[in-house]
Order: C-alpha cells, then sequence, then structure tokens
C-alpha cells in the first residue's frame, strides 16, 4: 500500500514544525516510543500539534447525532449497526447512474494513508491517520453532465438501527454537499479506514467523506448516496440554523460564531494543562485550496 | 436537629466539588477535560440556585421553618461553583487572557448573560450574612430578589451555548418559572 507523503497532505508549516520538533527530541520517527522516554513524550505531545490525536479518543469522541447528541453516544450506541451488505447509489447529473457495492468501492480506488486535521466548528480539533482515497478518482470514473454543479452527500436514513434519528433533532436524512471544484480537489478523501484498520463504526463506517480544510459536519458519515446537482445543495445544519452554518463552512478564524471561539482551538489529547492553539485559515490548508475560493467575500459566503 | 440538618446540607453540598477534584487528580475526565469542568461547575450551579430558590416554597408546603435555616448556605454555595465556573473559563481556558475574554464577552451573547449573571451574584454573597441583612432592613430583600433574574440568566446561557438538543436547559427553565410562578401565587394569597 503507498503511503502518502506526510509533506503532500500535512500542512507544511505544521509538517516543518513536527521534524524540527522529532529532531529536538534527538530520535527519528521510527524510535518515538523508546519507554524510558515516553513520559518527557507525552509532555511534548501536548503541545505538539500535528501528532496523531489517540485511537481511543478519536473513537469515543465524536459528533454524529445519529447515534445521539453526547460525545460518546456514537462509540455506545453503533457497535449493532449494519455495514454489511452496503451500497452507494452515484446519480443525478452524470451519463449512466450507478450502484456500486462497498466490496466494489474498496477494490477499485486502494486506500492509503493520510494524516490531516480535522477542526470542529465547535472549537476542538483532532490530527487523524485516515486511510482513504481522493473522491475525484471515483468521479472521474462517472461521466458528469456539464450540468453537475455541486455534489450531495446523503447519509443512510435508517431510525431502527440509528437511534438518534428517532428525534428530529436535524432534518433526517443527513445531507451535506460541495461545489464541484472542491469536491475534484485531491484533498477531498472517501475515507474507509484510520490507524491502518477499518473505518470504525462511529467514525462513519463503511465510508465517509473527509474535507480537511472545513468544519467537521460537512464531512458527512455512512454515506450512501451521492448525488450530482445544478443547485446548491440543502445541507443538514444550514438547514438547521442558516445564521450560524453556511454551505462553505471553511474553517476561517476571522468569521466569528456565536457560540464558540473559531479564533483558536483546543486540541484533543485529555490534557487539563494543554493550551488553545491559534487556529489557521483553511485549517492550515490555505496553500493547497486558496485558489479555490479567489474573489469570493469569505465572510459573506461563509 | 437543625445543627445535623444544616451540617448534612453542607457535606453533601461539597460532593460535587470532591467528586471533580478526584476526577482532576485521577485523569478521569475524558479527551477534553477542561470541557468536562466547564460543564461540571456549570451544571451545579443552576442546580444550587434551583436548591435555594426552592427553599422558602418548601416552608410552604411543610409548614417548616427548617428549612430556610439552610438557604442562605445553598445560596453560598450557588456563588461558590458559579465561581468556580467562572475561573475555569478564565483561567483554564484562557489563561487570563483578557483580550480574547472581553472579546467573547461582547461577540458572544451566551457568554455575556453568562457574566452578568455571575457579576449579580457577587453582591448577594457579600450582603448574605445577619449583619449586612440589618444594616440593608428592607432593602435586603428587594436586593435578593435578584436571584431570580440571575437563575433566568443563567439558563439563557445554557439555552444559547448549546447547539441543538435544548432538552436539558429546558427542564431547568421550566423547574425555576414553576417556582418563580408559587412565589408569585403565594404572595397574592397572603
Amino acid at each position: 500500500m503507498k503511503k502518502f507523503k506526510y509533506s503532500e497532505i500535512t500542512p507544511e508549516k505544521i509538517y516543518n514544525k513536527r521534524r524540527s520538533f522529532v529532531k529536538s527530541l534527538g530520535f527519528g520517527l521510527g524510535s518515538l516510543s523508546i519507554s524510558s522516554l515516553s513520559l518527557i513524550n507525552n509532555a511534548f505531545a501536548n503541545i505538539e500539534e500535528n501528532k496523531p490525536t489517540s485511537f481511543k479518543d478519536i473513537t469515543t469522541y465524536n459528533n454524529y447525532y445519529e447515534f445521539g447528541t453526547g460525545k460518546s453516544d456514537p462509540y455506545l450506541k453503533s457497535q449493532n449497526f449494519k455495514t454489511k451488505p452496503w451500497t452507494i447509489k452515484i446519480e443525478g447529473e452524470i451519463e449512466k447512474p450507478l450502484e456500486l457495492s462497498i466490496e466494489e468501492i474498496l477494490s477499485s480506488f486502494p486506500s492509503e494513508e493520510r494524516i490531516l486535521k480535522l477542526r470542529c466548528v465547535e472549537g476542538w480539533s483532532m490530527v487523524i491517520p485516515w486511510m482513504g482515497f481522493s473522491l475525484s478518482k471515483l468521479i472521474k470514473k462517472v461521466n458528469l453532465k456539464p450540468t453537475a454543479k455541486f455534489v450531495e452527500f446523503e447519509t443512510v436514513y435508517d431510525p431502527e438501527q440509528m437511534i438518534g434519528q428517532r428525534r428530529p433533532i436535524l432534518n433526517w436524512p443527513y445531507i451535506e454537499g460541495l461545489r464541484i471544484d472542491e469536491a475534484m480537489h485531491p484533498l477531498t478523501t472517501v475515507v474507509t479506514g484510520l490507524y491502518q484498520k477499518e473505518l470504525p463504526k462511529q467514525n462513519g463506517a463503511p465510508l465517509r467523506i473527509f474535507i480537511p480544510w472545513k468544519y467537521g459536519f460537512k464531512s458527512a458519515k455512512a454515506i450512501v448516496k451521492i448525488k450530482f446537482v445544478k443547485r446548491i445543495p440543502n445541507t443538514a445544519w444550514m438547514n438547521a440554523s442558516p445564521r450560524e452554518y453556511g454551505f462553505y463552512s471553511n474553517v476561517n478564524p476571522n468569521v466569528n460564531h456565536p457560540r464558540w471561539s473559531q479564533a483558536t482551538e483546543r486540541p484533543i489529547n485529555g490534557d487539563i494543562f494543554a493550551p488553545r492553539i491559534k487556529t489557521l485559515m483553511f485549517n492550515g490548508y490555505g496553500d493547497d485550496v486558496e485558489h479555490l475560493y479567489s474573489g469570493m467575500d469569505l465572510k459573506k459566503y461563509f | 436537629m437543625i445543627k445535623y440538618f444544616r451540617s448534612s446540607v453542607f457535606l453533601l453540598s461539597t460532593i460535587p466539588f470532591i467528586f471533580i477534584t478526584y476526577k482532576i487528580f485521577l485523569n478521569k475526565l475524558g479527551p477534553e477535560p477542561i470541557k468536562e469542568i466547564t460543564h461540571h461547575t456549570g451544571e451545579w450551579t443552576l442546580l444550587f440556585l434551583i436548591f435555594t430558590l426552592a427553599m422558602s416554597p418548601l416552608k410552604q408546603i411543610t409548614n417548616m421553618n427548617i428549612w430556610i435555616s439552610v438557604r442562605r448556605m445553598l445560596g453560598l454555595f450557588a456563588f461558590f461553583y458559579a465561581s468556580l465556573h467562572m475561573l475555569t473559563y478564565v483561567g483554564l481556558d484562557y489563561r487570563f487572557d483578557m483580550n480574547e475574554i472581553s472579546k467573547d464577552i461582547l461577540t458572544k451573547r451566551f457568554i455575556f448573560v453568562g457574566f452578568a449573571a455571575w457579576l449579580l451574584l457577587v453582591p448577594l454573597a457579600l450582603t448574605s450574612s445577619k449583619k449586612m441583612m440589618s444594616v440593608l432592613k428592607q432593602y435586603w430583600k428587594k436586593l435578593h430578589r435578584l436571584i431570580y433574574l440571575i437563575a433566568l440568566l443563567g439558563v439563557t446561557h445554557f439555552i444559547w451555548l448549546v447547539k441543538r438538543d435544548v432538552t436539558e436547559p429546558l427542564i431547568y427553565l421550566l423547574i425555576i418559572i414553576l417556582l418563580l410562578g408559587f412565589r408569585i401565587k403565594f404572595q397574592k394569597t397572603s
């Protein structure tokens, strides 16, 4: 399996910092877990923004309202969720609509490791070693009509299994979407796993999307339909509160939110003394994605 | 009897503090510990405000004066947990970064009302002694009616902070409205 180079995926500034951090401790990547140094390592880890968040935190601290609004609900209430068999419909403004099984997708598009940063709109962040591939690879396989301007991702609707869907917390099923050029960007990732393992159910198994420069809620989970459309999709959170959540929802420290500070964020690591860190424009992926928004007023199109 | 009742109420009221201290020292707060502490102290502030407001209705219902003997203590505990809540936000979360904090107070309405509620609690805590009661005379009662406003501000703080699921703060609001309604009704009939 091809491993994605850190520098390709991780924001360069953070990547460089990481290297100097590793050097400063005097040992290479391969020997990070020398046990006698683990305490020192942990102490430094708290200020080290780009150290991957622990598997435990990534898989027990989630926002996935289909399984409940508590942070541990997805972990606690998704374990019996059936992800096999699973098919994904691809339809809308394309030449030939099709249905793919999860097995077909996994075998046609090999996954690679991509260490990407997740910034939640609630002001916390994680660094996650995802497994996945660029959505653009899948889109290139279907022939888009010129009328396809946006793409819509639809999460499964199954209140029998997803107890959170029994209450109208959001307008189910969960819909998210991107502009076509955003969807074609190589950083827009179809996620199939994390930490070199199969994707846990609480993280959106069997298949989810991940857009690292946007707030986490843009990255829909347990996708059953990918639909290409002419008009801007009516996405779940925009529908719930248009004043607070825009269609673009790019990570932007300059756009204030009525509830959470977007200027800073708290890296998830369970350390009571870990300081907040500054939130970067486009979550640190600005060099890669800012051209998508040239000439746009991002305070208006937040 | 009253003595034992008061010491038991005191000990019970320290349990939420002991509980969170225990969790801090044994590292049992989970992935976002500061948020845990903030929510824990915030919820207990609201609960103690409700306990304080419930004492006078309890006196009316049971015809026992014993409830009034712990009312001031419960109010002071509400102030204690509210101050811990504030300190967690100001000190632990924002490291006394007054620039960021004042920006938050002015741009985020839930922080504005929360801060206002805490500020209004300060004069109540300062004038809670028997001595201050006799100094202020009839004004004392008027001043301390602020507790209803504080409770409403506190619950508004909670409602405005919740992202989507407002069930829990609405339960608090309902209880506070019931307590307020009881007071209004009682004043009319007496």
